[in-house]
C-alpha cells in the first residue's frame, strides 16, 4: 500500500502517455479524396501555387467531426487544381499531443494552433518554419496588424490565421427590446443606464454562470479580459497579459472592478437564478437561459454560445435570442475579444509553403465562408461576406462583421496566452472567489502572486 | 487502426504474457530438491520485483526527487515547495480541508456502521436493512459525487421556480429559504464528507457485522449471567471483543479519505476552498503545470499515509 502512494505522481503521467501515445496511434487520419463539387471547377485562382503533383501536405489539428469535413471540403479545389494531397489528422488530443511529437521528432507538415501561447512554445522548439515572402504578403493583403502578430514570434513572422471565434458579445431577447422600445446599446455608457432603467422596474437586468467543474470561473476571465481592453486599452492588455504590468497594478485592478459594477452588482444580478453567489454555482451553460423566459435582459457569453440555445430557439435579429457587439467606451472603439487559429509548418518545401499560402488567401476564406458551419468565421478583411449568405448562422454573420469592421482591434483571449499556473488555475479560482464574496484587492493580490517567478 | 487490428494486438499482447508465464514455468520445474525450491521461489519472484521496482520504486523516488525541483523541474530549490504547502494561504485551506476529512470520515462512518450493525444484528428485516446500507458501496465516488450534487442543488426563491434539488425542497418545504450549500466555505468540505459517510458506512457496517456475529456465545452468555446491560455488553464485551476489526475499518477508511479525489472534483473542481491534496496535487501537476509542488504533493500525501498503514500492520501482527 505504501508504495502504491509514492508511486500515484508517475503512474498518472506514465498512465496519461501511455494514454496519448494510444490517441495518436488511433487518431483518424484520412486522406481527402471528396471534391467540392462545381466550385472548384476554375482553377485560375490556384495557379500561382504551381503545379504541385505527387506531393503531400500532412495537417495535423484539434478539430474534429463534424467540422473536419468542412475544413477537407475547403482544400478540395487545392487538391484539385494543384494536384497535390492534403492529408489530415483530426485529433481532439491535439494540444497535449503536438508537444509530445514535437519531443519525438514526429511532426506534421503543418500544425493548426488554437492559441498564440502553443505556438510560441513550439517555435522555441527551433522545429518551426517561418513563413515565406508569398504567405507573408497575402497575410499582410488580408490581415490586420493584430491578426500578424499572433502569427509572429519575436518579430518573426510564422504562422497566417485560419477561423476566427468572437467573445465580446452580449446576448439578448430581440423582442422584449421591441416590446419595450429599448435600442441597442453603442456605448459602455448606454449600455448602462440602459441596465439602470431596467434595474428600476423591478427586474434584474443581467444573468451570468460561471460554473464549469474545476475550470468553474473561466467566464469571469473574458469579463475581465473585456473590460481590460475597454477601460485600459489594448497596448496596457498586452503589457497585462504578458506580465510587464503587474497582475494587482492599476489598470487591470480598476478594469475587475469595471466588470464588477455588473458582475456583483446585487441591482443586476442574477436574473431568473438567484443573488450575486448564485452565479458561482449556476453552469456556464445555464447562464443565458433565463432569457427565454424573459427573467433576464442581458447575458455576456462567446459566439459559441448559440449552440447552447434549447431546441426550436430562433437565434436572429428578429428572433427569440440574439447577440450585439458589447461595445466600447465610445461608438468608434471597437476592441474585439476573441480567439483564432494559426497554421503554423514544420517543413520547408514549396508545397506547404504553398498551402499555407493559400489558407491565408480570399480564395479559401470564401470557400469556408461557402462552407458555413463551425468554419465560416475568418479574420480576412477581404472575404466576401455574401459567400455566407447560403449557410451561416447570423451570428457567424454578426461576428464576420464585427471582425470585418476597419476599427476593429482584435486581442486575444488573455487568459489563454498566461501561463497556466495563472491563466488555468489561479485566475479561474480567484475570479470564482470574487463571485462568492472577496474583495477585488484580495483576488489581484492573490493572483500576482501566484504568477510564476 | 481498425477495430480487427486492433483485436489482433489484444491477443498478440494476451498470448506474449502467456508466453513469457509458460517460459518462467517451464525454467521453474527444471528444478528439483532443497535447492530446487529456492530456484523456483526465485523465478516466481523475479518477475514482481522487477515489475515493482519499474511500475512502483523508481517512479515514487523520482517523485520524491522531483519535488525539490520548481515547476518545470530543472531547478534545484530545495524545500520551497514544502514551505509553500505550510505557508500559502490556499495550501492552508487544501490541509485545513484534508484534516477535515480524515478526521470526521472514519469516525463517523465507523461509528454509523457499528451502531447500524448492533441494531439490526438478528432483527427480523436483517437482510434488507443491510442490503439498504450496504447499496452505496457499489456506487462509483464520480456516481456518488453527480447523485449528492442534485442532492445539494439550489434553485433561486423566486415565484415561478421550482427547487430541484432534494435537500433544498425539504428547507423549503419547512418554510426555510433555499441554501448554496456547496458554495460557503467551510460547512461546503462538511456536504462533501457526508457524501463519502455515505459510501463508506456500508463497508464498516459489513465488516463489523460479521465481526460482531463472530463473539463467540459463551462470553456474550457469561456477561448476561453476571447482569449486565445493554450499555455494559457494548462497552465491555462487544467493542473489545471486535476491536481488531474496528482498527482495520477506520485505518481502510483513513488511507481512502487522505486519498479522496473523485467527490470533491466530481461535485465542486476543487473551488469555493473544497480543495484536498490529492486534488491539489493534480490541479498543480496537470493543469497548473508546476511538477514541482505537484510532486511535494504526491509525497506529503504518502508521508501522511504511513504511520496509518504502520499502525495497521502493527496491529495485524499483535493480532496473531
Amino acid at each position: 500500500m505504501t508504495a502504491r502512494m509514492t508511486g500515484r505522481l508517475a503512474l498518472a503521467v506514465s498512465g496519461t502517455l501511455v494514454l496519448a501515445l494510444g490517441a495518436t496511434a488511433c487518431g483518424s487520419s484520412s486522406t481527402t479524396k471528396t471534391a467540392n463539387g462545381a466550385s472548384g471547377a476554375d482553377c485560375t485562382d490556384y495557379k500561382q501555387y504551381g503545379d504541385l503533383k505527387g506531393k503531400t501536405v500532412t495537417v495535423y489539428t484539434g478539430i474534429v467531426t463534424p467540422e473536419d469535413q468542412l475544413l477537407k471540403d475547403t482544400w478540395a479545389p487545392f487538391e484539385k487544381c494543384t494536384g497535390a494531397t492534403i492529408k489530415g489528422e483530426f485529433d481532439k488530443t491535439f494540444e497535449a499531443q503536438i508537444l509530445v511529437r514535437a519531443k519525438a521528432g514526429n511532426l506534421p507538415d503543418i500544425g493548426i494552433m488554437p492559441q498564440p501561447g502553443l505556438l510560441q512554445t513550439l517555435v522555441k522548439t527551433g522545429k518551426a518554419v517561418p513563413a515565406n515572402q508569398a504567405t507573408t504578403d497575402m497575410v499582410d493583403k488580408n490581415f490586420t496588424a493584430s491578426w500578424k502578430a499572433y502569427g509572429s514570434v519575436d518579430g518573426k513572422f510564422y504562422a497566417p490565421p485560419q477561423n476566427a471565434s468572437m467573445k465580446s458579445l452580449v446576448w439578448f431577447s430581440p423582442k422584449q427590446f421591441k416590446d419595450k422600445g429599448y435600442t441597442v446599446p453603442t456605448t459602455l455608457d448606454e449600455l448602462k443606464s440602459l441596465s439602470d432603467k431596467i434595474a428600476a422596474t423591478g427586474k434584474k437586468p443581467w444573468c451570468a454562470g460561471i460554473g464549469s467543474g474545476e475550470a468553474t470561473g473561466w467566464p469571469v476571465t473574458d469579463w475581465m479580459e473585456d473590460f481590460m481592453l475597454r477601460t485600459a486599452g489594448p497596448e496596457e492588455y498586452d503589457k497585462w497579459v504578458n506580465h510587464t504590468i503587474a497582475f494587482n497594478s492599476a489598470g487591470p485592478t480598476a478594469a475587475l472592478d469595471a466588470a464588477g459594477e455588473y458582475l456583483k452588482n446585487s441591482k443586476y444580478m442574477n436574473g431568473g437564478l438567484g443573488n450575486v453567489k448564485s452565479i458561482a454555482s449556476t453552469t456556464f451553460q445555464d447562464g443565458g437561459l433565463p432569457i427565454l423566459q424573459g427573467q433576464c435582459s442581458f447575458h455576456r457569453q462567446a459566439s459559441f454560445y448559440a449552440a447552447n440555445w434549447p431546441a426550436g430557439t430562433k437565434v436572429a435579429p428578429d428572433g427569440d435570442v440574439f447577440a450585439f457587439y458589447l461595445p466600447g467606451k465610445t461608438a468608434t472603439d471597437k476592441p474585439v475579444l476573441g480567439g483564432g487559429e494559426f497554421m503554423l509548418a514544420f517543413r520547408d518545401a514549396p508545397e506547404v509553403h504553398a498551402f499555407q499560402t493559400f489558407v491565408a488567401s480570399t480564395t479559401w476564406a470564401n470557400l469556408a465562408e461557402l462552407g458555413g458551419g463551425g468554419r465560416a468565421v475568418t479574420p480576412n478583411r477581404n472575404a466576401d461576406p455574401a459567400k455566407c449568405a447560403a449557410k451561416c448562422s447570423e451570428i457567424d454573420r454578426l461576428a464576420i462583421k464585427v471582425l470585418q469592421d476597419p476599427k476593429a482591434v482584435f486581442r486575444f483571449d488573455g487568459s489563454d496566452q498566461m501561463p497556466s499556473a495563472v491563466g488555468s488555475n489561479s485566475f479561474w479560482k480567484q475570479a470564482t472567489n470574487w463571485i462568492t464574496g472577496q474583495s477585488t484587492k484580495d483576488t489581484v493580490d492573490k493572483i500576482e502572486a501566484s504568477w510564476p517567478k | 487502426m481498425t477495430t480487427p487490428h486492433k483485436f489482433l494486438l489484444m491477443f498478440e499482447a494476451v498470448g506474449l504474457f502467456v508466453a513469457v508465464v509458460g517460459v518462467i514455468l517451464f525454467f521453474a520445474n527444471q528444478f528439483s530438491g532443497r535447492k530446487g525450491d529456492r530456484a523456483v521461489a526465485l523465478a516466481f519472484l523475479l518477475p514482481t520485483v522487477l515489475l515493482i521496482s519499474v511500475g512502483l520504486v523508481y517512479p515514487g523516488v523520482k517523485t520524491i526527487y522531483q519535488s525539490f525541483f520548481n515547476a518545470a523541474g530543472d531547478a534545484f530549490i530545495g524545500l520551497d515547495n514544502y514551505t509553500t504547502i505550510f505557508t500559502d494561504s490556499d495550501q492552508l485551506t487544501v490541509l485545513r480541508n484534508t484534516v477535515l476529512w480524515v478526521v470526521i470520515t472514519p469516525f463517523v462512518a465507523t461509528g454509523v456502521g457499528l451502531l447500524y450493525a448492533i441494531l439490526v444484528d438478528k432483527a427480523r428485516v436483517e437482510a434488507l436493512a443491510k442490503a439498504l446500507i450496504f447499496l452505496p458501496m457499489a456506487i462509483s465516488f464520480v456516481g456518488a459525487g453527480i447523485i449528492w450534487k442534485f442532492v445539494y442543488a439550489f434553485r433561486p426563491d423566486q415565484p415561478g421556480i421550482n427547487q430541484i434539488g432534494l435537500l433544498n425542497q425539504i428547507v423549503v418545504g419547512l418554510g426555510g429559504s433555499p441554501k448554496q450549500f456547496l458554495i460557503d466555505s467551510p460547512l461546503n468540505t462538511i456536504f462533501l464528507v457526508i457524501v463519502m459517510i455515505w459510501i463508506q458506512a456500508g463497508f464498516a457496517m459489513t465488516v463489523l457485522s460479521a465481526a460482531i456475529k463472530a463473539i463467540p456465545d459463551d462470553i456474550v452468555e457469561a456477561a448476561r449471567l453476571d447482569g449486565v446491560g445493554a450499555w455494559g455488553m457494548f462497552r465491555f464485551v462487544t467493542v473489545p471483543t471486535i476491536r481488531p476489526a474496528l482498527i482495520v475499518v477506520l485505518t481502510t477508511i483513513g488511507i481512502g479519505t487522505l486519498k479522496v479525489f473523485d467527490i470533491v472534483r466530481t461535485m465542486t473542481g476543487g473551488q469555493f476552498n473544497t480543495s484536498v491534496v490529492a486534488n491539489e496535487f493534480y490541479s498543480q501537476s496537470f493543469r497548473s503545470s508546476n511538477q514541482g509542488l505537484g510532486a511535494a504533493l504526491a509525497t506529503l500525501l504518502f508521508v501522511l499515509v504511513v504511520p496509518i498503514v504502520f499502525y495497521n500492520v502493527r496491529q495485524l501482527r499483535q493480532g496473531e
